[in-house]
């Protein structure tokens, strides 16, 4: 197959790879506490990083980490102070973001339609390897803080409260969650984009979760099924001409349904095995 | 030496006060109850001591340390009234109980065989080792409850502090409960129980506290149930919540109610 004899081909690979394995992994915690649209969120304030970045010639990963990362702190900072106008103030955020991120792109020198789309949709062309440096390194760093975190992570994402009284720094990680999480966002949105980034996240943990009964199960499974889904609907997208993020995330979706109804169906299976089997049973082949 | 003392807390929420003037002493090996209606303040009471509820005015110690400097919260083993139900990610019942051991093992040293060890007896010790690796759905709620004890004995605490242990509790699950609190108290541990009624825990407890109103009503032996609720067959059952507010709660005194 000559799909990987281009560069640019094994550089989006690559980028799709890293984050397979890294979205998932950060996502369970996000999952099991309950903020599944965080990623979402953050995505939109990456795009003023973006903006930014196109305005000042610089790379747009980099300044999308730096102001999407300012952004998930102050969310953090929001939740712990108080719930009650939390929401609101998350919205106010987010919509600033996106408004920002669209205004800045518009006035940089490059700007058209098709620039602003590929950060919201992803794109497998436009990886630079720079690009790719910066996404590798950076996903690395969030794989092994969850990997190698995850029991005081667990503990922190399953009850707060008793993670506190056990003395852990609670607060530390929830900001060390905050920063991850965008950096995570900012490294995704070349490869499934901006509005994307949450469903490689949250899916595959969805999926992992309908056939799991442990959390370290449940990692693993979700990082197995990110990874699978990212380089099938890499490689459909490319044969299809579809847009990679778009089938990546239909994939994961897939998943997700198949386990869902495997799982129904086990539910509701005939306990027959339970009965002793009549004797004269006769099996003709 | 007292493990916990309590001078003069007082406590609000938005101006408004919970607790007020309350002072407490818990010695070394006691078993004590704080007990007092719903709404009483005897929950706050207890996540004030723990540090989740900031204390307005007053002093609290922690095996002689004032709690603002104290670090040592693996002496502490806290079980929260009911477990948090997360977002549905599954967890097993090991993977719970391993929560309890990081204020000793830290935050980056991996579990260690002595971890494992101890998760594996705190579940012995509440009976439930055999469902080491269920998801902590499938258990019913009185063996969830068991499983958070499990996580707090996992730290090996010298302190366990209960939030209403028993509340929707089975009986057999209670009695679990209780042989389990009976051995750490006979290894030296302390104890610290909120209850609305103490049940299958009621002989073990050396002394009670009734928290009535925001304010301390009596301290003490444990009071007999005063009135109707001493009845045999009173089910404890209060479907109006406003039928327990006026007046005394329950656990008033007797002597105050003959007086």
């Amino acid at each position: 197959m000559d799909l990987f004899s281009y560069d640019f081909m094994l550089r989006s690979l690559a980028g799709a790879l890293i984050i397979g394995l890294t979205a998932p992994a950060l996502g369970i915690y996000l999952v099991q506490r309950r903020l599944s649209l965080i990623g979402d969120g953050i995505g939109h304030v990456a795009l003023t990083g973006v903006g930014v970045g196109l305005l000042l010639h610089h790379s747009p990963v980099i300044t999308a980490v730096i102001v999407s990362a300012v952004g998930a702190v102050g969310v953090e900072l929001v939740r712990q102070r108080g719930r009650t106008s939390g929401d609101l103030a998350l919205a106010l955020l987010f919509y600033g973001g996106i408004a920002g991120g669209v205004v800045l792109v518009g006035l940089s020198t490059d700007s058209s339609n098709a620039n602003l789309l590929q950060y919201l949709f992803g794109s497998l062309i436009t990886t630079s390897t720079q690009d790719v440096v910066i996404i590798a390194g950076l996903g690395l760093a969030v794989l092994l803080a969850m990997l190698l975190l995850r029991p005081a992570l667990f503990a922190v994402s399953n009850d707060e409260e008793y993670a506190r009284v056990s003395g852990l720094p609670v607060r530390t990680l929830n900001l060390l969650m905050a920063v991850t999480t965008a950096v995570t966002v900012t490294i995704a949105m070349r490869t499934v984009g901006l509005l994307l980034v949450s469903a490689m996240m949250v899916v595959p943990v969805a999926a992992a979760q309908q056939v799991t009964g442990g959390f370290r199960t449940t990692m693993t499974t979700a990082m197995a099924i990110g990874v699978g889904t990212a380089v099938a609907g890499f490689v459909v997208s490319a044969e299809v001409d579809t847009a990679p993020g778009a089938t990546i995330v239909l994939l994961a979706l897939a998943v997700f349904v198949l386990l869902a109804a495997g799982n129904a169906a086990w539910r509701v299976r005939p306990r027959r095995a339970e009965e002793p089997e009549p004797p004269d049973v006769v099996l003709h082949g | 030496m007292s493990i916990v003392r309590v001078s003069h807390a007082a406590v609000g929420y938005g101006g408004r006060h919970v607790l007020h003037d309350v002072s407490l002493d818990v010695g070394a090996g006691e078993v004590v109850a704080i007990l007092g209606a719903n709404g009483s303040g005897k929950s706050t009471l207890i996540r004030t001591v723990l540090r989740l509820v900031p204390l307005d005015s007053g002093e609290i110690d922690l095996f002689g340390v004032p709690q603002r400097r104290f670090r040592h919260w693996a002496r502490i083993g806290y079980v929260p009234q009911r477990m948090s139900a997360g977002g549905g990610v599954p967890a097993t019942v090991g993977e719970v109980v391993s929560s309890g051991r990081l204020a000793r093992r830290g935050l980056f040293r991996p579990a260690r065989v002595v971890d494992r060890e101890a998760v594996r007896d705190a579940l012995a010790d509440v009976g439930l080792l055999d469902r080491i690796s269920d998801p902590v759905a499938t258990l019913s709620g009185g063996q969830q409850q068991r499983t958070l004890i499990a996580r707090a004995l996992a730290g090996e605490p010298d302190l366990l502090i209960l939030d209403e242990p028993t509340a929707g509790v089975d009986a057999a699950s209670q009695e679990a409960f209780a042989r389990t609190l009976a051995r750490f108290r006979a290894a030296g541990g302390t104890i610290l129980l909120v209850a609305h009624e103490l049940g299958a825990l009621a002989p073990l407890i050396d002394r009670a506290v009734v928290v009535h109103g925001g304010g301390i009503a009596h301290a003490g032996p444990v009071p007999e149930p005063a009135g109707h609720h001493a009845g045999p067959d009173h089910d404890h059952l209060h479907p109006h919540a406003a039928a327990e507010t006026p007046g005394i709660c329950e656990w008033a005194p007797v002597d105050r109610m003959a007086g």
